[in-house]
């Protein structure tokens, strides 16, 4: 009975939803959505893509023109790995027992493909403004590599402290560039240094600066959240 | 029409939040729901013509892009969602250890 009530309720909400989707100008009927009459076509102007210098325009969004709200979801981020911490970390603490053994071969490979993963990271944060990826995959795929050591190693622990130093570190970092905006121009994390030519791998400014910064935060952090789901106390 | 699929899979999404009583899959609802979400968000930009809002030189400006904008926005929002999952998952974690179940049921019995 219940579950009918559940089943009506939601099959109402998404019929209502369905014929919301009248093909206005808001919502435009699947793939024919045109810029011209948006905010992002003036993303899209040759003058301002210049001015920017991020070829992804994504990235020049999200780091450029919207950057107060990037920091202020990399501190949602924080608050969040914070509580996670709060909630399961406990002193004394070893790795859970998994179900398998890793046998010599599984520990020596993850190793090396632990390389290889931090390489592809760090390729993908450093071209953020040029191909698509940037701050927040690059961090996923370091917290990613972190996690290949902890499932392939049972004596592996991570070293908690240093990331927490590196991610108040590349925090603190991005207010500072942000009020050394203000300082050198006018507002907070306005773009004092040269644009740069669209396309080059020095070039947009502070743009490359910050997605750096938020891809060493991000990894961290994870990596913190990591650590905390994969960690319990010691039963001695 | 992905933008029925996306309505699909968030209505999916609320039908699981309405009717489960087990954390976990709570959780799992609300990520169905996100994802929904977002794919719904994203096409709202789409364009047939259109590509990847990305210039490799000035010259490339006179092709049709699709909007950046759903996908600036989609991308906070996935971050948002993996800080809301970990936390979630945290909390029903510690609910574990303290109940020793996950279906909010029979907490109350031992409530």
């Amino acid at each position: 009975m219940k579950n009918l009530f559940g089943f009506l309720i939601s099959v109402t909400l998404g019929i209502f939803m369905i014929l919301a989707l009248t093909n206005t100008n808001a919502f435009p009927e699947f793939g024919h959505a045109s810029i011209d009459n948006r905010v992002s076509s003036q993303y899209l102007n040759i003058d301002n893509v210049e001015e920017v210098g991020s070829g992804n325009i994504v990235t020049a969004i999200v780091v450029g023109y919207r950057g107060f709200d990037t920091l202020g979801e990399v501190t949602v981020l924080f608050i969040s790995a914070l509580g996670v911490a709060f909630m399961l970390s406990s002193p004394k603490q070893k790795r859970i027992d998994l179900k398998f053994k890793p046998n010599f071969m599984l520990r020596v490979g993850s190793k090396i493909l632990f390389g290889i993963i931090l390489v592809t990271s760090f390729y993908i944060i450093l071209h953020g403004h040029l191909t698509p990826g940037g701050g927040f995959p690059g961090g996923a795929i370091i917290a990613s590599s972190v996690l290949l050591l902890y499932l392939a190693d049972d004596k592996f622990r991570s070293n908690i402290k240093s990331f927490k130093i590196l991610e108040g570190v590349a925090g603190s970092l991005f207010v500072i560039i942000g009020l050394l905006g203000l300082v050198f121009a006018t507002y907070f994390l306005q773009n004092f240094l040269p644009a740069g030519h669209v396309g080059e791998l020095l070039s947009a400014g502070i743009i490359p600066i910050i997605y750096i910064l938020i891809g060493l935060k991000v990894g961290s952090e994870i990596a913190g959240i990591v650590d905390n789901f994969l960690t319990e106390e010691e039963s001695a | 029409m992905i933008q029925y699929a996306a309505i699909i899979l968030f209505v999916f999404g609320i039908y699981g939040l309405f009717t489960n009583k087990n954390v976990i899959k709570m959780i799992i609802s609300l990520n169905i729901m996100e994802i929904g979400l977002n794919i719904f968000i994203i096409s709202i930009g789409f364009n047939y013509d259109g590509i990847a809002p990305i210039i490799s030189s000035t010259n490339d400006l006179g092709y049709i892009f699709v909007d950046p904008l759903p996908q600036a926005l989609v991308l906070t929002a996935i971050v948002i969602g993996v800080g809301t999952t970990a936390l979630g998952l945290a909390i029903a974690k510690n609910i574990y250890k303290t109940y020793n179940t996950f279906e909010l049921d029979e907490m109350e019995e031992s409530a």
